[in-house]
């Protein structure tokens, strides 16, 4: 592990170390290299999410017809003048749709997610924290929603409600958001799970029982803070999974719609022209691979920094 | 041990009828019918058809009918494809399809967890940055991307394979890697982790101690023992690989089973759709129980009742 490395200051740092464990964790992750490379990958993509059109050189479904025009009506190569990633064939400049595309991502990263906890975390906690009877119907259920084959349930649900005002929300968006979040819960929903049946037979929880406090409580103060970690991680690692099913999704025509593209459509369309015009498909995959890159290492920094397992071993 | 097995088994079948219900309720409230073509039909005739093929009736009577020739083993008529049934449509892809997802599985194994311990084995010296770095563009490149690449470098520029179909051998092989790079990726990470974290086990010093030759404490001792927690993954790869080809059936031109699932729902060809859920869903259910019973038959710590 990459945070070997530091192991002496890490030892001799702690004796005045009161910190939190969280902070302990934040000061295991700022020491791992790739967790810092992957923290910094995400922010870009954020960052980018975030200000995208501020900072985009055109608006994303603008035409440079006359530049186009100039180039035999054929996409302009990268390093144009006035268009630093070339354009596609319409003369629309590449690197602000790309920008508009992190946006679409970052989106996908927090709703699904959001979607993801909000459903798996309480359906863990109440199966784990109840047992018996109500646990394996909740686990019964999880069983079903792992067998449906996902991509495809999710294509289902998104021509389903294509035509309503949900599917037609965020530029058709929101439904396959939340498509990509009915499938994916039930993994947290499973953690979750294990980790309050783990820390239900804990002293402090017992203690805690013992002197009144009610169930509820329980399971918010103590049960959920201090089953955080893997979820979190979990979580993490969750995201560019999202962004993987949006992209695949895009590629094959589902999602969202026309003038706007997410990265798998502008793989899609620069598909058609791979052999003349190939920065249409590759920087597209570019933005794709820096984003997963960076949740993934992010993600595996997090679970080393988290993990109690390794507290104090490095 | 049977016993367990067997219940597992049955459980399969309320999971199927749920999916089933889901979907097919699902698929009833797409808007449209498998009578919108380009050439629109009368009305007259929509309504003879929609007669024909029970679409006319109440939705739980037609789940009820629809369920009732499934279990009997008839997947129904195809809506889109009038001279054909699904069972044939099913019949004359399915092996294609398992064939690649196969394939595909075999080379992910044998690829990625001889990655992942050559990764371990040089922890943090130049075969694990090496094996690292391989697992990680395998994780960021999507299946379409490695796909298209592919057909541009090795079948377009350098012409070493065709670019699609499905008649030899030599047609299998870009596909086939296309669809392993992901699994390959997701199988070494997760030797590699599982072969760590076996490193710092007590038996391991034991082993050592004892004298052991360091190849026969990797071969016996490490490698054995790391790679139980990979076979949990094995199924969901399994799984994962023979449902979700249908991107590269796409890109190849492959005439598998997977192509027909977006389309089916495209043209809303009800009981085709039906059918490739269902396969689907079955696929998955019990390559799950068959992982979940190897568990148990190569872990030893493992005891199901």
């Amino acid at each position: 592990m990459a945070t070997n490395t530091t192991v002496v200051p890490a030892r001799l740092a702690k004796p005045k170390a009161a910190a939190g464990p969280w902070r302990e964790a934040f000061g295991r992750l700022v020491r791992n290299k790739l967790a810092v490379l992957g923290l910094i990958l995400v922010s870009l993509l954020l960052f980018c999410g975030i200000f995208g059109p501020l900072i985009a050189p055109w608006p994303y479904q603008d035409q440079d017809l006359q530049a186009i025009f100039a180039n035999g009506n054929r996409p302009l190569p990268p390093l144009s003048p006035n268009h630093i990633l070339g354009t596609d064939q319409l003369g629309r400049d590449l690197l602000s749709r790309l920008l508009d595309g992190a946006r679409i991502s970052v989106t996908v990263a927090f709703v699904v997610q959001f979607v993801i906890i909000f459903i798996g975390v309480p359906v863990g906690a109440f199966s784990g924290w109840f047992g018996g009877r109500t646990d394996n119907f909740m686990m019964r259920l999880t069983d079903v929603f792992y067998a449906f084959p996902d991509l495809l349930f999710i294509i289902l649900l998104s021509v389903a409600f294509r035509e309503t005002v949900f599917g037609q929300a965020l530029d058709g968006l929101l439904l396959v958001f939340v498509a990509i979040g009915l499938v994916g819960w039930v993994t947290v929903a499973r953690l979750t799970r294990g980790q309050m049946l783990a820390l239900k037979e804990t002293e402090f929880v017992e203690a805690a029982k013992a002197i009144g406090v009610s169930d509820r409580k329980i399971v918010m103060r103590h049960l959920l803070p201090n089953g955080m970690g893997p979820i979190i991680v979990a979580i993490t690692l969750g995201v560019p999974v999202a962004i993987l099913a949006e992209a695949t999704l895009a590629y094959i025509g589902i999602g969202v719609q026309p003038p706007r593209a997410s990265w798998g459509s502008l793989i899609a369309e620069g598909q058609k022209y791979i052999r003349s015009e190939p920065h249409l498909v590759i920087f597209p995959a570019i933005f794709i691979a820096l984003a997963l890159i960076g949740f993934t290492f992010l993600g595996d920094g997090l679970r080393d920094a988290l993990d109690p397992k390794l507290k104090g071993k490095q | 041990m049977i016993a367990y097995i067997g219940r597992r088994l049955l459980w399969i079948i309320p999971v199927l009828f749920t999916v089933s219900v889901i979907t097919f309720f699902l698929m009833h409230s797409v808007p449209g019918g498998p009578w919108d073509r380009e050439k629109h039909l009368p009305q007259g005739t929509q309504d003879r058809l929609n007669a024909q093929y029970g679409l006319d009736q109440p939705i739980y009577v037609q789940y009820a009918r629809w369920a009732g020739a499934f279990i009997q083993g008839d997947l129904g008529p195809s809506y889109r494809f009038q001279d054909r049934t699904v069972n044939d449509i099913v019949a004359d892809g399915i092996w294609t399809t398992v064939q690649l997802g196969v394939m595909a599985f075999l080379l992910a194994v044998a690829v990625g967890i001889p990655l992942g311990i050559f990764a371990a084995l040089g922890h943090n010296k130049a075969p694990d940055y090496i094996a690292t770095s391989i697992s990680i563009i395998g994780i960021a490149t999507p299946v379409f991307v490695l796909g298209i690449l592919m057909t541009v470098f090795f079948a377009v520029q350098l012409g070493w394979f065709p670019t699609g179909g499905w008649k030899g051998p030599q047609y299998w092989v870009l596909p086939t890697i296309a669809l392993a790079g992901f699994p390959i990726a997701i199988i070494a990470r997760y030797t590699r982790a599982s072969m760590l974290e076996v490193t710092r086990k007590d038996y391991i010093r034991t082993a050592q101690s004892k004298g052991l030759r360091d190849q026969a404490v990797v071969s016996r001792h490490m490698i054995r023992n790391a790679l139980i927690p990979v076979v949990t993954i094995l199924g969901p790869t399994l799984a994962f690989l023979v449902t979700g080809s249908f991107i590269i059936e796409r890109i190849f031109g492959i005439p598998g089973v997977g192509q027909y699932y977006i389309t089916a729902i495209g043209t809303r060809d009800y009981s085709l759709l039906m059918a490739m859920t269902m396969l689907y869903a079955f696929a998955v259910a019990f390559l799950n129980v068959v992982v979940d019973v190897l568990y148990a038959y190569i872990d030893p710590r493992i005891r199901y009742s």
